[in-house]
């Protein structure tokens, strides 16, 4: 028994970091958040040669057949460098997806483009979290109608749809009667869409298209401990530059990490850092390893690391002065990278609510 | 990663749930903090049973009175998780078990470990920490109080301040200046003073609790032999540092942590008003599911240290953020529970109807003490960020 990473997830993050860091730097993260469709096809290609597109594929389809930890730690990774790459939709929420709900013909046709990285999976999710008036979608004789928000990891080839009864709909983004209309947010590292649906017939209906709610409810778990890694891995890159620059920027004759109120916000990022680090590993082992807590625990994790990771974000820029406030300084792909992790597959006071229905408070 | 429960794991629990149920009579409800003066026998009795059946003490040597098992991370939290569940204390805990054992294990010599750990462990003999003095607090290498040789005695003179349980304590480990000559650091033992030592004056100091938790303690030429130093003369600050390392963990427990937010849970779920029960508040529903993401992160953390612990592995800044981070929970837990129970959370008074609110007060102004005691949280903001984050030291004034 044991509680952390093993030598292999380790290295995976170590390699990935690695290559990302050599390849992928922030330059090349901004010149890639700058085109219309956010995506870099060296990058992806590599992610799928590294096996980490197919983390969660079986190896009859030709992925590494690892456990959610494995994508957890790949997603820590793809955070710490605000990497340009729609990992949540299509390596996880898809994969999950498609394994609790897909039928055997659809899994491995869909599952082993995944792993090669010849496909992109969108998510449009959003409706689940927050209904707002006039959004959704429902399914009539096989067609599927409605309207969703804000798809994540928009600029993909199809967009998982599900209807609030748990019907999950794969629909081409080219579809006829499908209108996608990308939407800016302040997060350019990763692409959203509003799309609108008007009788289209999806290229599949996971599973014949049956109700089922908890295939959908195993996706948003595994998605919410994705999110809460990638902001895991973003926060801790923050706090480290917030160190360096302390250590490094001189002012009334001494580093300023030696005053202590500089000295004193650092120290309160670890505090916080740390603990919630062991949470995202144990609610990653437990959507594998312990079914009873996964739902609980992924609800938590998604909202403790929002929590932190935003009160990371802005302390690490504060620590940095004017020039955190910059374009010109990196830092703000950060500060943003967690923003937007924090709204994601539910608020922090969503998925919180969410963990007390689960514990029959409301 | 791997916590799964093997069949040993299995039978262990059934047997720990056996075992609970057995004893209901005699068992000793969990409180939080060191209250040695209530009925003491009892709690001696509770205790010899604990470490008969490998409940405490479970992983101290067999030759030094423990139960002599291999750390299991597991056979931990099925404890953690059995004795919270049915309310039951661990068991004597506190200064001697917690902090001077594992010192001993660390630094002590064959024989103070054969004079000490078995009867300290069995709570027989108890122990307080004579660290702090008036003018030694956060600048603890700054003590005073002096020990000069003489034969085979040193004779020690000076003041303690803040030590808790001196008052009924067999023993203090205390840090004694021995070396004058020697710079700040290098002139301290780590000292063990039997307390019925003649010249040594104990004075309760009372607390905001209302009760006298700690005392003063005055030296007068208090004769203690010079074999009761733990390691080497002019060692203590090092093994000071140990006592404390042990402290800060002993402090943050998160099965504490645990424990209280059951109380905690139970407390909100029952308390009922006209407008229904405290956890239909949405707003102390938010901070409750707060404070338990931030519990059982403490506790996977605490999985995690452990496990660094059994495999010799440097845990890096993780290592240093325990008690700040726990202790903060552990008043907060509190605090929710008083506005809980809103305007009836400040009754403090005797008998039945102010238990709940008198309970988590005391433990909302113990869990602030706690904040302080063992290196303040600002202390701590210090050490996390100097020896963890690698920022420069404060320039000396
Ligand atoms: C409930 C309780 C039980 C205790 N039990 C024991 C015991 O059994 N044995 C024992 O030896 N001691 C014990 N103590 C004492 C405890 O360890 C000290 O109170 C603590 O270390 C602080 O020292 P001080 O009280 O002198 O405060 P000070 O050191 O004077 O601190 C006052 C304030 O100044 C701040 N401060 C001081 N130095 C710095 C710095 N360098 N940087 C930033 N801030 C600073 C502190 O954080 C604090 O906020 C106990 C204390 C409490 C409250």
């Amino acid at each position: 028994m044991d509680f952390g990473l093993s030598e292999e997830q380790r290295l995976l993050h170590e390699s990935l970091v690695r290559y990302l860091e050599a390849e992928v730097p922030v330059s090349r993260v901004r010149e890639i958040a700058a085109r219309d469709d956010g995506h870099d096809p060296a990058l992806w290609s590599k992610l799928a040669e590294m096996g980490v597109l197919g983390v969660l594929v079986p190896e009859a389809a030709g992925g590494s057949g690892l456990g959610l930890l494995d994508a957890a730690v790949a997603a820590t990774a793809l955070g710490r460098c605000v990497a340009p790459a729609a990992f949540l939709g299509t390596a996880v929420m898809a994969v999950i997806a498609l394994r609790e709900a897909g039928s055997d013909a659809q899994r491995s046709e869909w599952m082993s483009r995944i792993a090669a990285g010849e496909v992109r999976i969108a998510v449009a999710a959003t409706e689940l979290f927050a209904r707002r008036a006039g959004t959704g979608f429902h399914a009539e004789s096989g067609k599927l109608s409605g309207r969703s928000i804000l798809v994540l990891d928009a600029c993909a080839d199809a967009i998982l749809c599900p209807t609030p009864d748990g019907r999950i709909a794969l629909v081409a983004s080219d579809a006829p009667g499908l209108g996608v209309e990308p939407v800016e947010t302040i997060d350019r590292t990763r692409r959203f869409a509003e799309i609108v649906a008007e009788n289209v017939a999806p290229t599949e209906w996971l599973g014949g298209g049956e109700a089922r709610p908890g295939a959908l409810r195993r996706m948003i778990d595994a998605g919410r401990v994705i999110v809460a890694a990638d902001a895991l891995g973003a926060s801790e890159r923050a706090l480290e530059k917030a160190v360096a620059y302390a250590r490094e920027r001189v002012q009334f004759g001494r580093p300023i990490g030696s005053f202590q109120a500089v000295k004193h916000l650092c120290a309160e990022m670890a505090a916080e850092l740390e603990p919630a680090r062991s949470l995202v590993w144990y609610a990653a082992h437990a959507f594998d390893a312990i079914p009873a807590e996964a739902s609980l625990v992924a609800a938590h994790a998604k909202a403790h690391l929002c929590e932190i990771g935003t009160f990371i974000v802005r302390t690490a820029t504060e620590v940095h002065g004017g020039i955190g406030f910059t374009d010109a300084h990196d830092l703000h792909l950060w500060f943003k990278r967690v923003g937007a992790d924090r709204q994601m597959l539910g608020s922090p006071d969503a998925a919180r609510e969410d963990a007390a229905r689960q514990q029959g408070w409301v | 990663m791997d916590l799964s429960y093997s069949p040993r794991h299995e039978a262990f629990r059934a047997e720990v749930r056996d075992f609970l149920e057995r004893h209901r009579a005699e068992a000793l409800t969990a409180l939080l903090g060191v209250d040695a003066g209530t009925a003491r026998e009892r709690a001696l009795a509770w205790q010899r049973l604990l470490i008969e059946h490998g409940y405490a003490a479970r992983t101290i040597p067999k030759e030094y009175g423990g139960h002599g098992a291999a750390p299991d991370l597991l056979e931990r939290v099925i404890l953690d998780e059995e004795f919270n569940r049915a309310g039951v204390s661990r068991g004597i805990g506190g200064q001697g078990p917690d902090m001077l054992v594992p010192t001993l294990l660390e630094h002590g010599n064959e024989e103070q470990k054969r004079s000490y750990i078995a009867p300290t462990i069995r709570g027989e003999i108890i122990w307080c920490q004579g660290y702090s003095e008036p003018g030694a607090g956060s600048d603890l290498a700054a003590v005073q109080t002096r020990a000069v040789e003489d034969g085979d005695d040193f004779v020690v003179n000076g003041q303690k301040i803040w030590t808790t349980t001196a008052h009924l304590a067999h023993m203090m480990f205390g840090l004694i200046r021995t070396e004058p000559e020697a710079s700040k650091h290098a002139g301290l033992s780590y000292l063990l003073i039997p307390m019925q030592t003649p010249g040594i004056e104990v004075r309760p100091l009372g607390t905001m609790t209302g009760h006298s938790e700690f005392n003063e303690v005055f030296f007068t030429d208090v004769r203690v032999p010079k074999r009761n130093v733990v390691g080497r003369r002019g060692e203590g600050w090092k093994i000071a540092n140990t006592t404390l390392k042990h402290e800060r963990n002993l402090l943050a427990s998160s099965a504490l942590l645990e424990g209280s937010l059951l109380r905690l849970i139970d407390l909100l779920e029952r308390t009922e008003t006209e407008s229904g029960r405290a956890i239909d508040r949405p707003g102390i529903r938010d901070r409750l599911l707060r404070l338990q993401a931030r519990v059982l992160a403490m506790r996977c953390h605490s999985l995690r240290m452990l496990t660094c612990g059994i495999k010799g592995e440097w845990p890096g800044t993780a290592g240093l953020v325990t008690k700040l981070a726990g202790c903060e929970i552990s008043h907060q837990i509190a605090g929710l529970a008083i506005d809980a129970l809103a305007e009836t959370g400040i009754l403090y008074g005797e008998g039945a109807k102010a238990q709940a609110a008198r309970t988590w007060q005391a433990h909302y102004m113990f869990s602030l003490g706690l904040i302080i005691g063992g290196g303040t949280a600002q202390i701590q903001k210090n050490i996390i960020a100097e020896r963890g984050l690698g920022l420069p030291r404060e320039p000396r004034a």
